[in-house]
């Protein structure tokens, strides 16, 4: 490529040289043109914008760290700090005393590492899922699959494990506990439910349909009420049925019905010829599906499912109606401490910072596949 | 730049030359078709021999793609039998997945697997569906891509490659199986003009082969070239059917002259 043209002179068709782009086009001063002063309405926009940063953005900081006290014993040790340097700022150091809670619930102490080692084997359980680039990544799978029996068997106990009944369980722990085993739970039986509901057998079709329209036309907490009282009217009389188990048969039946629906608009997205294509070469039912039709649909879906699954995870503060301590429920029980009263704006902050995070990472996960699955069609 | 067609009829009666065995590899009886209350195949009768390479043409809506679409059971006929290989199309899921292991199929829009590469689109059905190992499908694979000339893109993804190079990866798909008869659906109507002959070329390497060929297209040079006999359809019957000779230079119906005249017209 030439850079400059001669002056003066007439080029041959097909020899005019490629040009650089004018340079208030492009580096800093053309981006900024482009995207922040191209029109009287931006220039607005982009004014009011900074002004809406400058208002929010700096006293957030200044509360949450700059002026923040992170020691001390009670409210009163932090307000004086704060008193002393005429600032006003987040208390954290309630929520440095009450973080074995917010973390374990009402977990027995002695009996926390386990907890803490079903975390790490959970998140080695996510990487050969999530990470198609792990080396012996089928093997691996296999340790992934066993994963959630192993960390069942350490948070319950028995089997040599002191038992640890499942109403100990608590704040952020409870929250994974059911956030995850949700979305494990839920996603099989949200596609299995997706491909009733577009089957060509009228019997599995109108269970799939009736199913999935009867849970998403009752709300969340009704079902979790169904959950902890009515069960037992239905049950035979004696049986005793975990209240967390049933929370997580029905957060994940709940979520299953929401994921069949985005599913299910993802299969119809893909152009009948695949079916056919398929079909064509002899390849069985499932083979489409499990090879050619669910690889394409579940990619269009990967927003719908993520977006379910972030609900259900958010959903999952719920179950504080029904007696649990979600890390909500941990925070109110702590704000009844005489010592810390008053400081309901910390807990709530913290809690919302715990979702936004682990909400955050799911979503950019989502994109990073979308990237990757991305082919060029 | 030559036009596609001009290119192939220099090679006419070259489809002539080629061996028909006498054995019958489809038999279509008094086959009938409804969608709903619409009968789109009305008293279908053919015969097809091995190695034969049958054109069918017609008006849009005439049954043409339906008929054809029969053989390997993507639409279902409800009335009359087709006879495939010496077995019988009904609803034994057998008998279907036997005849579609012998019935390649390529489709107008390719249909290519697009979240698979060109590689693991042809290698796809021979593993699942003929138990092949992995590493011998892909040979088989490469020789097909070899043959329609874009080894050089098996790790591409088909939303990677022009149309022609699709349609082009579609035959090396279905011909990775092995098929005994090909049926192709309008191979090239959605392609631009520049990549028409690519394929057609391909197509007629093919039918040089002996393989058994049904076809519908609209392009005429084609069938001059390759085919043995021509079908012309209209309102889901089969109106003519001759040698390509007869066909274009005598045809006997006024529907089958109305539509030569109209498509040999510009």
């Amino acid at each position: 490529m030439s850079s400059a043209i001669e002056e003066g002179k007439t080029y041959e068709p097909g020899t005019y040289p490629d040009l650089p782009p004018p340079a208030s086009t492009v580096g800093i001063i053309g981006w900024v043109r482009e995207n922040l002063l191209s029109s009287t309405a931006n220039i607005v926009l982009t004014i009011l914008a900074a002004y809406l940063i400058w208002v929010v953005v700096p006293p957030s900081l200044n509360w949450l760290f700059f002026n923040a006290v992170f020691e001390g014993a009670s409210r009163d040790e932090c307000r004086a700090v704060m008193n002393e340097a005429g600032v006003k700022g987040a208390c954290w150091a309630f929520i440095g005393h009450r973080f074995e809670l917010f973390v374990y619930g009402f977990y027995p102490e002695a009996e926390r590492w386990r907890v803490n080692v079903s975390f790490f084997l959970m998140l080695a359980a996510l990487v050969p899922i999530l990470y198609d680039k792990t080396p012996q990544r089928g093997r691996m799978m296999i340790g992934s699959a066993i994963a959630p029996f192993v960390i069942g068997w350490l948070l319950i106990g028995g089997l040599g494990l002191e038992p640890v009944p499942t109403d100990k369980f608590g704040g952020i722990m409870l929250t994974l506990v059911i956030g995850v085993t949700g979305i494990v739970g839920s996603l099989p039986l949200g596609i299995a439910l997706a491909l009733g509901r577009a089957s060509h057998l009228p019997a599995l079709r109108m269970v799939c349909v009736v199913f999935i329209e009867f849970i998403r036309g009752v709300p969340l907490i009704t079902l979790l009420f169904v959950a902890s009282t009515m069960l037992n009217y239905f049950l035979p009389p004696g049986t005793t049925f975990d209240l967390l188990l049933r929370v997580l048969i029905m957060v994940t039946l709940f979520a299953s019905a929401y994921l069949a629906e985005v599913v299910r608009g993802g299969l119809q997205a893909i152009p009948k010829g695949q079916q056919e294509a398929a079909d064509s070469m002899g390849l069985k039912y499932w083979q489409s599906m499990r090879l050619i039709i669910l690889p394409q649909a579940l990619k269009i879906s990967i927003p719908g499912i993520v977006n379910t699954f972030i609900g259900l995870y958010k959903d999952s503060t719920l179950v504080i109606i029904i007696g649990m301590f979600d890390p909500i429920g941990v925070g109110r029980a702590s704000l009844a401490d005489t010592k810390w009263q008053g400081l309901s704006t910390e807990v709530y902050v913290f809690v919302a910072i715990f979702f936004f995070i682990s909400c955050i990472a799911m979503a950019r996960y989502s994109l990073y596949l979308e990237k990757k699955l991305h082919t060029g069609h | 730049m030559s036009t596609p067609e001009a290119e192939v009829s220099t090679q006419a009666s070259e489809g002539s030359n080629l061996q028909i065995s006498d054995e019958v590899v489809i038999k279509i009886r008094d086959m009938h078709k409804w969608y709903g209350a619409f009968h789109v195949l009305k008293n279908v009768n053919l015969e097809v021999n091995r190695g034969e390479r049958i054109v069918i043409c017609g008006p849009s809506g005439s049954g043409k793609s339906t008929l054809i679409r029969c053989i390997n059971r993507l639409e279902e006929h409800q009335q009359g039998d087709i006879i495939v290989d010496n077995v019988e199309l009904t609803n034994d899921l057998k008998n279907i997945d036997a005849i579609r292991r012998e019935v390649g199929m390529v489709f107008q829009h390719f249909n290519l697997f697009p979240h698979l590469t060109v590689m693991e689109n042809c290698a796809l059905a021979p593993i699942w569906v003929k138990q092949v190992p992995r590493k011998e499908a892909e040979e088989t694979a490469m020789k097909y891509l070899e043959r329609v000339k874009i080894p050089e893109q098996a790790d591409k993804f088909p939303g990677q490659l022009s149309g022609g190079q699709q349609q082009r990866v579609a035959i090396a798909r279905s011909l990775c199986m092995n098929p005994r008869i090909m049926l192709f659906d309008e191979p090239t109507s959605a392609l631009d003009p520049e990549m028409i002959k690519e394929v057609l070329d391909v197509m007629i390497e093919l039918a040089k082969e002996g393989m058994t060929m049904l076809c519908v297209t609209h392009e005429m040079g084609f069938a001059k070239t390759v085919a043995n006999r021509v079908i012309f359809m209209d309102g889901g019957e089969i109106i003519e059917e001759n040698d390509p000779h007869e066909f274009f230079d005598n045809p006997q119906h006024e529907r089958t002259k109305l539509f030569l005249s109209q498509i040999l017209a510009h």
